[in-house]
């Protein structure tokens, strides 16, 4: 089976958020809603010396999510309804809204923040790797639109051939428990998954509270 | 497929800070958390489906002012956007000009509920934003016989186009060629963007620096020879995004391995994924960690005395000009403490001033001089100040003072090259009107234009105004309130209608510049008409798009072009100002005049069939004519060679009438400035500055729900300011100035320097303003007070003091 999968460059990626305003544009997603998100990882503390002058250890970076299309898709697993399938063609996660019941169950077992329920539609949606572009021969618009060229689409095992095995950083969790199809370079402040010396900077931005 | 094991997938762990705990946040529960958008807007939204087949593709372009000028492709389906693909032509690892962003939510604003869509006049207040929808006849009856009176009464220098860069296009911005046709109008120098620098570098580099260009400065591209980049308040992942950018650049030179460093008051965006490249400062300061660094080379031996006597004034006695030999007029008696304020800028005289530790100083100074090819620019952040002019040159004092100019991999200290650029707009004839004014004393002309003079003002052509500003033209711009500078000052001023009398803004939206007009004029967008512009200024490369027309315009808003032109028409000119010719045909001279001169450019015909046109341009290394030959290749300054101490602008100082507390000194120190270092109090007890933000090209694109969801405009404060004020991350903030109160969220983070906050421009201003003015917008602008600078009288307006309040 061909699993496809992203490639991310943690150390090109600026957090300026091309890949998810152009996913919007071309999935028509309203304000609140995204099938990619860009989280603003940072920590780090401040030293104030006796003449006024000060040290830091401050870090910054950014994470860029979409559906990792896990090889053990917890939202799958979770749903009671069976309208997650996992595509034997592509290895694409994807929610048939048909049968969706709303139950928030995959909102609630992804540990990538990544199903989003749609309560008035009544349905669950997600990122889809933008299936239908890729079965013909395109990449996903996000892949197209990075300007620093951070995103890459392939299957996961020339992906990871090339790029090596990482398949998670920091506000990551621990890739053992679903096994997301993701291969990421790590930059060079990122921390391991589980990491205590930073936090989410953006956590309003991505849970969906909306902006005045 | 073996999933046998999912339905016995164990919960995951809750880890406090992980993309886990995100859904698990919140009491409501997750689904509260998520897609919790009206219905009626899923509706219209088709959220989630697959976008729809297009029948036609069209090249556009963005043009706001970012200084890129990305590349857009609409999908289009009986003649409505469907979405927007970029450039996606030739090799994804090269020159793709790719749209950021911005550029990727442009379909949110062209098909904004909130576009203009008939001409109004105005029926309240200036401010209050209340109009009444009139006829384009009558519209533009009224301002052409409002014009033609002004012109009447008051004269030619009483119509003002102030500056506006919403919209860059050949065709576009011709209201100059209109005014131009009826006797000419005031005029303004420098912009909004490079005020102080514009004023104050060509004392040293020579007078044609304004131009810009690719002589001053190495292009970026030109950094992969050099081991060593120290960026001054220069964030390319901030103010350079597009694909195409120096953004791009940037990274393939980090690629390339030289080291960064990034001095700023933030950990910007360029320094994301990095350790050990931020050296934070308190801004405005940069002129002071400059001086301690002069101090190190001189007393550590690593100043280039050679280069400094061959291609410099006024480093020391040996190349002091005769009117300033013998008085410790020198930088280095500045430096040493022998001259001026007699004090030695040590690296402990400028740790408290700069908040850098007086050993990082030395360091960095050890760094800078140990390198083989150091390549110093500085961003237009730290010129943006009431010191500005000063700053802008203090940087350059670095390479200067190691002879690292004009050599491989290395920068003069300025912002990285421009390209020259391959294709010219609509002549814009000649103004009969000589005098000018700086773009940001147009508030002062409006006010008191009367009493403006040269020596005080900065008047330009003349001893002093004849008039004040009567009429004024806005074309896409944002000037007037929001992007100029105290705007409580501004709606006080504007509310008197004996002084400017008219006021005319042609915008796409209601824009708070806007809300002053007595005559609003809805504009047509790029993606509504046939358009033509080359590639950006912070795009090292040669380019032209040629975009179509993808969409029908909303109501009855029209393309500039036939506004003009139409107008033109009531005034008596229109044969003189279209020259016969529509917007279309323009364009087509336009190119084929540019590929003539080109000689290497698609002909006009393949052009129409490929929409866009791109060339790689090899880097450039600034100032390498004059480094290697400076006999043949002299500066345009008195001397011919680099000016630390510049006689023309100490003699300039002479004729100035400055404020008690301004200087204009003719070699670059640190001056704290108005509302700079040490002059926080009690009262306003922070200082505050503000940056260009993602979601943003300055106010452009400000309405767009969907950036301002993912680009949420929050003040960056340091957790000791935030605790001692029990701040936390998200709470709702009121920052008040001597000028006014913005309230505003707050983004508690470790990434900005103590004593200061950091707050995004060019959000849209909004506030009542015949209530109590609290701008819930959390426009900089709101805070800035208006003080043109010493030199420039240009808006130094990154110097700000602030007390900070939970609201």
């Amino acid at each position: 089976m061909t699993q496809y999968g992203f490639y991310f460059d943690s150390s090109r990626c600026t957090g300026c958020k091309t890949c998810e305003m152009a996913c919007k544009d071309y999935k028509d997603l309203s304000q609140t809603v995204a099938f990619r998100k860009v989280y603003d990882y940072e920590g780090g503390t401040w030293t104030a010396a006796d003449d006024g002058s000060y040290t830091t250890d401050a870090y910054a970076y950014h994470v860029s999510l979409a559906c990792n299309h896990c090889d053990m898709p917890a939202c799958m697993g979770a749903c009671p309804s069976g309208a997650i399938d996992k595509d034997q063609k592509t290895g694409i996660v994807r929610i048939h809204d048909d049968k969706c019941t709303a139950s928030g169950a995959c909102v609630e077992a992804c540990p990538y923040n990544v199903p989003i329920l749609d309560t008035e539609k009544g349905y669950a949606v997600k990122c889809d790797l933008c299936y239908d572009r890729v079965t013909n021969g395109q990449n996903p618009i996000c892949v197209e639109a990075c300007p620093l060229r951070a995103l890459e689409f392939g299957e996961i095992e020339d992906l990871r051939a090339k790029y090596g095995d990482t398949a998670a950083i920091a506000p990551m969790p621990s890739p053992d428990e679903t096994q997301p199809n993701i291969a990421i370079k790590a930059c060079d402040a990122a921390k391991e998954p589980g990491d205590s010396t930073g936090s989410i900077a953006n956590e309003m931005e991505v849970t969906g509270t909306p902006a005045a | 497929m073996d999933f046998k094991d999912e339905t016995t997938l164990s919960r995951r762990t809750f880890v406090k800070g992980s993309l886990a705990g995100l859904a698990l946040a919140g009491a409501a529960g997750s689904a509260a958390l998520y897609g919790c958008t009206p219905a009626e807007e899923k509706e219209q939204s088709g959220e989630g489906a697959p976008a729809e087949e297009a029948d036609q593709i069209v090249w556009s372009q963005c043009v706001v002012n970012c200084g890129g000028a990305c590349a857009l492709r609409w999908h289009t389906k009986d003649g409505k956007l469907l979405y927007a693909e970029t450039d996606n032509t030739g090799d994804a690892e090269k020159l793709q000009v790719r749209a950021c962003l911005r550029g990727r939510s442009l379909r949110r604003w062209v098909n904004s509920p909130d576009r203009l869509m008939h001409p109004m006049k105005r029926s309240g207040k200036r401010g209050e934003g209340m109009f009444e929808q009139i006829s384009w006849d009558e519209a533009l009856d009224e301002i052409a016989s409002k014009l033609t009176e002004t012109i009447e009464k008051y004269g030619n220098e009483a119509v003002y186009i102030n500056y506006g860069s919403g919209v860059g296009s050949v065709t576009s911005r011709v209201f100059p060629r209109l005014m131009n046709l009826m006797g000419g109008y005031l005029k303004y120098y420098y912009d909004y963007s490079t005020n102080m620098m514009q004023a104050g570098m060509p004392y040293t580099f020579g007078e044609d620096w304004t131009d810009g260009g690719s002589k001053f400065s190495s292009s970026m591209s030109e950094a992969k020879n050099s081991d060593l980049i120290v960026l001054f308040g220069n964030s390319p992942a901030e103010t350079r995004m597009g694909g195409a950018n120096i953004v791009y650049d940037y990274t393939q030179v980090r690629e390339s391995g030289p080291r960064i460093i990034s001095v700023d008051y933030r950990l910007n965006e360029s320094s994301s994924g990095q350790v050990d490249e931020w050296v934070p400062i308190r801004p405005g300061t940069d002129a002071a960690l400059v001086n301690a660094i002069a101090h190190e080379f001189i007393v550590n031996d690593q100043v280039d005395k050679e280069f400094l006597d061959t291609y410099c004034i006024g480093y020391d006695e040996d190349t002091m000009p005769e009117s300033a030999k013998g008085q410790n007029k020198s930088y280095k008696d500045y430096i040493m403490g022998t001259g001026y304020d007699m004090t030695e800028k040590t690296p402990e005289w400028a740790a408290p001033i700069t908040q850098i530790p007086a050993d990082r100083i030395r360091s960095l100074a050890s760094d800078i001089a140990n390198a083989k090819a150091p390549f110093i620019a500085q961003g237009w952040g730290p010129q943006r100040h009431s010191n500005g002019e000063n700053t802008s040159r203090a940087i350059c004092m670095i390479p200067m003072l190691i002879g690292q100019i004009g050599l491989p991999g290395t920068n003069t200290g300025s912002r990285e090259a421009n390209p020259d650029g391959i294709v010219g707009g609509m002549p814009k004839g000649d103004n009969p009107v000589k005098t000018s004014i700086n773009c940001y004393q147009w508030l002062n002309a409006v006010d008191h234009g009367e009493k403006m003079t040269a020596a005080k003002d900065g008047v330009r052509g003349t001893d002093k105004l004849k008039t004040g500003i009567k009429f004024i033209w806005n074309y896409a711009g944002n000037t007037i309130t929001n992007q100029h500078g105290d705007i409580n000052k501004v709606h006080e001023i504007l509310q008197d209608e004996t002084k400017c009398e008219f006021i005319v803004v042609i915008d796409t939206v209601l824009t708070d510049s806007a809300r002053y007009a007595d005559i609003l004029l809805p504009d047509a967008m790029r993606a509504e008409q046939p358009h033509m512009a080359g590639n950006g200024y912070a795009e090292y490369y040669d380019g032209v798009i040629l975009g179509a027309q993808a969409q029908e315009a909303p109501g009855e808003a029209m393309r500039e072009y036939d506004i003009v032109s139409n107008l033109a028409e009531k005034l008596g000119k229109k044969d003189e100002f279209t020259e016969g010719k529509t917007q279309e045909e323009w364009i087509e001279e336009l190119y084929k005049k540019a590929a003539d001169a080109d000689g290497n450019m698609p002909s006009w015909e393949e052009m129409q069939e490929q929409g866009i046109f791109k060339r790689e341009l090899n880097p450039v290394i600034g100032l390498k004519d004059f480094r290697d030959d400076p006999e043949s290749n002299p500066l345009e300054t008195p001397s011919g060679k680099l000016e630390i101490y510049s006689e023309s602008l100490a003699e300039a100082a002479m004729q100035m009438e400055l404020e008690e507390d301004e200087i204009v000194t003719p070699i670059p120190v640190f001056d704290p400035g108005f509302q700079g270092y040490g002059s926080v109090t009690d009262e306003y007890p922070l200082y505050c500055s503000s940056f260009h933000f993602k979601g943003r090209t300055h106010s452009s694109y400000g309405g767009v729900d969907e950036l301002k969801q993912v680009c949420r405009q929050q003040m960056w404060i340091n957790p000791a300011d935030a605790e001692s004020r029990n701040i936390e991350n998200g709470d709702m903030c009121a920052v008040t100035s001597p000028a006014g109160t913005i309230r505003i969220e707050a983004r508690v983070t470790p990434r900005i320097i103590p004593g200061t906050v950091g707050i995004p421009q060019g959000a849209w201003h909004d506030a009542d303003m015949t209530g109590d003015r609290i701008d819930n917008g959390g426009c900089i602008n709101t805070l800035t007070t208006y003080r043109p600078s010493p030199l420039a009288k240009g808006n130094g307006v990154h110097s700000i003091i602030v007390q900070v309040a939970k609201a």
